[in-house]
């Protein structure tokens, strides 16, 4: 998030698109809600008619993939009327010319076709965001996992920049974070191209300071993405894999297809407090502690890094993860003893700039938010106040280009995920709590009453779904909350799991699977 | 900011304008009882417990809801103040079941704190008792409203900060309680579980449903951050003989004071029978428990052996968004320097 989550409170406008806040961020969600009783407008923009919608002045309930069509349209109304932010675009900003241009084409009337909305609606939300002070936009995985991911993303920044909301308070681009530490996991170097703090395995002189400071030899070449992890391992050019703490079989796109992979492994250790799906398949398997049973930080959404402390033992022979990656790595011969976390995140804030001024003592009470470069930086509530980390704020227009997936006659309507209130990710922790459970027990696909009716479904049946890459079995849920050439279903349950249906499509520059598009066709079960 | 003076128990404070009299004694380290008060939620003056004494004024004021004004002199604790504060609990206590022994709630219940503060042993007043049937029929807390003091927080909670307006005040009189509409009980109500409604209660009306006998004193509280989603919730655990027995949220920057339904009651998988308490080789298709030396010893073998004949770029891991920020560097850190890879990616993504 450019902002912080307090700023919430304090938005003129806050525009939802591509995140189903109040199941998945209730927290955030809750001071959405207080927001607009205190008079911010809302805008949600979503195929599902979400919680939030009914609190909306605007809700945009687009087709699945069609997310770069409505912030064009939006965009276009903006300039067509003149309430664009000029002097903040002059001032602050480069290539808008290019904007101008392209958004050109995108009218309402053509793309509320696309989007299968009414143009007026795209009227109404362009003018309402552009008249805001300060209007934040909040997305999540809606946006994101797409064939055309990444471009999504430009083109919220690009609303942003128009309209000047960069660099301001209770404003900004705000992805919202699905996982406790998926912040923390990205700024501490767990991606292939990246070190701590997003600093390049490419650049000779980013290597040559790593291998300074951890005395040894550095691979400049940029490693695999999960999805190429997956593909490499099912093909033979992975062979050793190594999983902490994630249950791939449930959570990523086309499961029979991470099965291969994962048997053809020549070894596979997995490492997570219970025998998951993905555990399953392991030749060792290494128990680690809960969050509750060790210390460590966590970086939430907003960048604010929060301590973790540990409250009673761990069961067993079970270890914390860190003492576990410190003792394999001691015997694999990299010599280095660490006693205590706190003495790991020394070392992260003497090599990571963003985390320079953290330290245990800083953030006993409460948590700093990155970039905090010096002992004496009192952390930073929000970016690009003043001037952009790379100077002008660029636009980067992008046209709306069809999902990958499509539907024919064989799979008729598109199927798109998420998550529910009551679970988290694969279940591995929320489906062992029984009240949970029992607000939230099986997979179900939600189907409009229409579609239901043609389809001679009732609620509550179980029915089977099919994709171009597997069928499973789930039960129907009748809801008019989803339009009639949409279906939803979550991707938690291993029975009735969504990602049987999935497709590995990828976007070429995030690597993200195109996970909220799936043709699918839905079959009463005689 | 403008400031007033005031004199509170004849000590002279400044303090800002906007400041209520509660606020202004609050800085002076002064404690005023208070059972419906709560600093997120708008003024509710109903359970009167914060009275004080104002020169000049008739009546004793709610010290909750009244702004400071330059010059004023408050007694926060004369006879008169104190004696209706007795009086207030007195008829509290006058419809409130008297089972402190039994109560769940016994040991941080605001009633029961401050019955033992102002000397209030039994009530002096008979009359007719509430007689509800417990609302049990959420599976993570019971609306027992023979408990309930009518102080409003959990009502208030609902509609000002969580917004869900799953509950409210039914009947008027004697016979107000806190309910569903039309009685239809917690579980088939727009109720999302949030469970703020049960942090805030002061007394044993809106109890979680505990699969641990426990007492507050009993326990220690551990400030942690959730281990959900990516709010980054402050809580405290409530840890009893080595067991996570509940869950209070904590005023942190990004949830001030609010949890939802996993942070506050989705703890149970940390104790649970499935957890891994040791390491397993699978050895013919078969798990097989192990020593730590034993599953070390296999994977530095497995790591040799692979590289020397392949080398480091057929390794690959995942670590973890649900791991910390430590761990996660040590991840990266074991891949890079330790095997000599880059292929080191996480879920971001899914």
């Amino acid at each position: 998030m450019t902002n912080s989550i307090a700023e919430v409170k304090d938005a003129d406008v806050i525009f939802v698109i591509g995140s189903n806040t109040t199941e998945n961020h209730p927290v955030i969600g809750a001071q959405m809600k207080q927001a607009k009783a205190q008079g911010a407008k809302l805008i949600v923009a979503d195929p599902r008619k979400i919680d939030l919608a009914n609190d909306s002045d605007v809700f945009l309930q687009i087709k699945p993939g069609t997310n770069i069509a409505l912030l064009n349209s939006m965009m276009n109304v903006i300039i067509e009327e003149g309430l664009e932010d000029k002097k903040y675009i002059a001032e602050r900003t480069e290539d808008y010319e290019e904007l101008v241009k392209l958004v050109k084409a995108y009218t309402p009337e053509k793309i509320g076709e696309i989007c299968e909305i009414d143009p007026e609606d795209i009227r109404k939300a362009a003018r309402i965001y552009a008249k805001g002070d300060k209007s934040g936009i909040y997305y999540a995985m809606g946006i994101t996992q797409h064939k055309k991911g990444t471009h999504g993303v430009m083109a919220v920044s690009n609303l942003a920049l128009l309209c000047g909301n960069i660099g301001k308070e209770s404003a900004g681009v705000n992805p919202l974070r699905g996982q406790n530490n998926v912040q923390g996991a990205c700024d501490m170097g767990g991606l292939p191209a990246d070190y701590p703090g997003y600093q390049k395995v490419f650049k000779p002189e980013i290597q040559e300071k790593f291998e300074k400071t951890w005395n040894t030899k550095l691979s400049p070449k940029v490693g695999l993405t999960i999805p190429e992890v997956i593909h490499g391992a099912e093909e033979g050019s992975v062979n050793f894999l190594y999983i902490m703490g994630e249950n791939p079989m449930i959570s990523d796109p086309d499961i029979n297809h991470v099965k291969k992979a994962l048997d053809n492994v020549d070894f596979l250790v997995v490492q997570d407090i219970f025998l998951t799906e993905t555990a399953e398949r392991a030749d060792v398997v290494l128990p680690a502690a809960s969050f509750a049973e060790k210390e460590g930080t966590f970086t939430n959404s907003e960048r604010r890094i929060q301590r973790v402390r540990k409250a009673v033992e761990a069961p067993g022979e079970a270890k914390p993860d860190w003492v576990i990656l410190m003792d394999i790595m001691n015997r694999l011969g990299y010599d280095k003893k660490y006693s205590s976390p706190s003495e790991i995140m020394d070392e992260i804030a003497s090599v990571t700039p963003q985390y320079g001024g953290i330290s245990y003592d800083r953030i006993s009470k409460i948590g700093l938010q990155w970039p905090c470069p010096s002992k004496s930086h009192p952390g930073t509530k929000y970016l690009h106040k003043g001037v952009f980390a790379r100077g002008k704020g660029l636009f980067m227009p992008q046209e709306y280009v069809g999902s990958v997936e499509s539907v024919d006659s064989e799979y008729p309507y598109i199927m798109t995920t998420g998550r529910v209130l009551y679970h988290y990710h694969s279940r591995s922790m929320t489906g062992r709590v029984e009240g949970l459970n029992k607000k939230a027990p099986v997979s179900f696909i939600e189907i409009n009453p229409a579609t239901a009716n043609r389809l001679n479904i009732e609620d509550g049946e179980k029915v089977k779904v099919t994709s171009r890459r597997g069928t499973i079995t789930t039960m129907a849920k009748i809801t008019d909350i989803i339009g009639e050439d949409t279906v939803f279903i979550p991707f938690h349950y291993a029975d009735g799991a969504a990602n049987v249906l999935t497709g590995t499509e990828l976007d070429p520059i995030a690597k993200i699977p195109e996970l909220k598009v799936t043709a699918v066709r839905i079959e009463k079960i005689l | 900011m403008d400031t007033v003076i005031i004199k509170i128990n004849d000590e002279r404070v400044e303090v800002p304008n906007d400041f209520t009299i509660l606020q202004a004694a609050k800085k002076m380290g002064i404690d005023i009882p208070t059972l419906c008060y709560d600093e997120r939620l708008e003024s509710h003056a109903a359970c009167r417990m914060c009275v004080v004494e104002v020169e000049g004024a008739r009546n004793l004021q709610t010290s909750c809801s009244l702004k400071v004004a330059d010059g004023m002199e408050i007694k926060t604790h004369s006879e008169r103040v104190i004696q209706a504060r007795k009086d207030i609990l007195d008829l509290l206590w006058a419809n409130h079941p008297n089972d402190c022994l039994t109560c769940e709630k016994s040991g941080e219940c605001k009633l029961q704190e401050y019955c033992y503060k102002y000397d209030v042993k039994e009530t002096t007043f008979e009359g007719k008792r509430k007689n509800y049937e417990i609302d049990d029929s959420s599976p993570f807390f019971y609306n027992n409203q023979n408990k309930c003091i009518n102080c409003g927080k959990c009502v208030r909670v609902c509609s000002e900060l969580q917004h869900t307006n799953a509950i409210g005040f039914s009947e008027r009189g004697f016979n107000t309680h806190v309910s569903t509409p039309f009685e239809i009980g917690i579980d088939n109500s727009v109720c999302v579980s949030c469970g703020n409604c049960v942090s805030v209660c002061p007394v044993g009306a809106l109890m979680p449903k505990s699969k641990e006998k426990f007492r507050l004193w009993e326990t220690k509280k551990v400030r942690t951050t959730c281990s959900y989603c990516g709010v980054g919730c402050q809580m405290d655990l409530l840890v009893k003989d080595n067991k996570v027995v509940g869950v209070q949220p904590a005023n942190g920057p990004s949830n001030n004071g609010l949890l939802c339904v996993k942070g506050k009651f989705g703890f149970n998988f940390i104790n649970h029978p499935d957890r891994l308490n040791k390491p397993l080789i699978k050895k013919d298709g078969q798990f097989v428990e192990s020593s730590w030396e034993e599953a070390y010893g296999l994977i530095v073998e497995k790591v040799n052996n692979i590289k020397s004949e392949k080398g480091s770029e057929v390794f690959a891991g995942f670590t973890s968004a649900r791991c910390t920020n430590e761990e996660n560097y040590l991840f990266q850190k074991l891949f890079r320097a330790g095997i000599g890879t880059n292929s080191v990616d996480h879920c971001a993504r899914l």
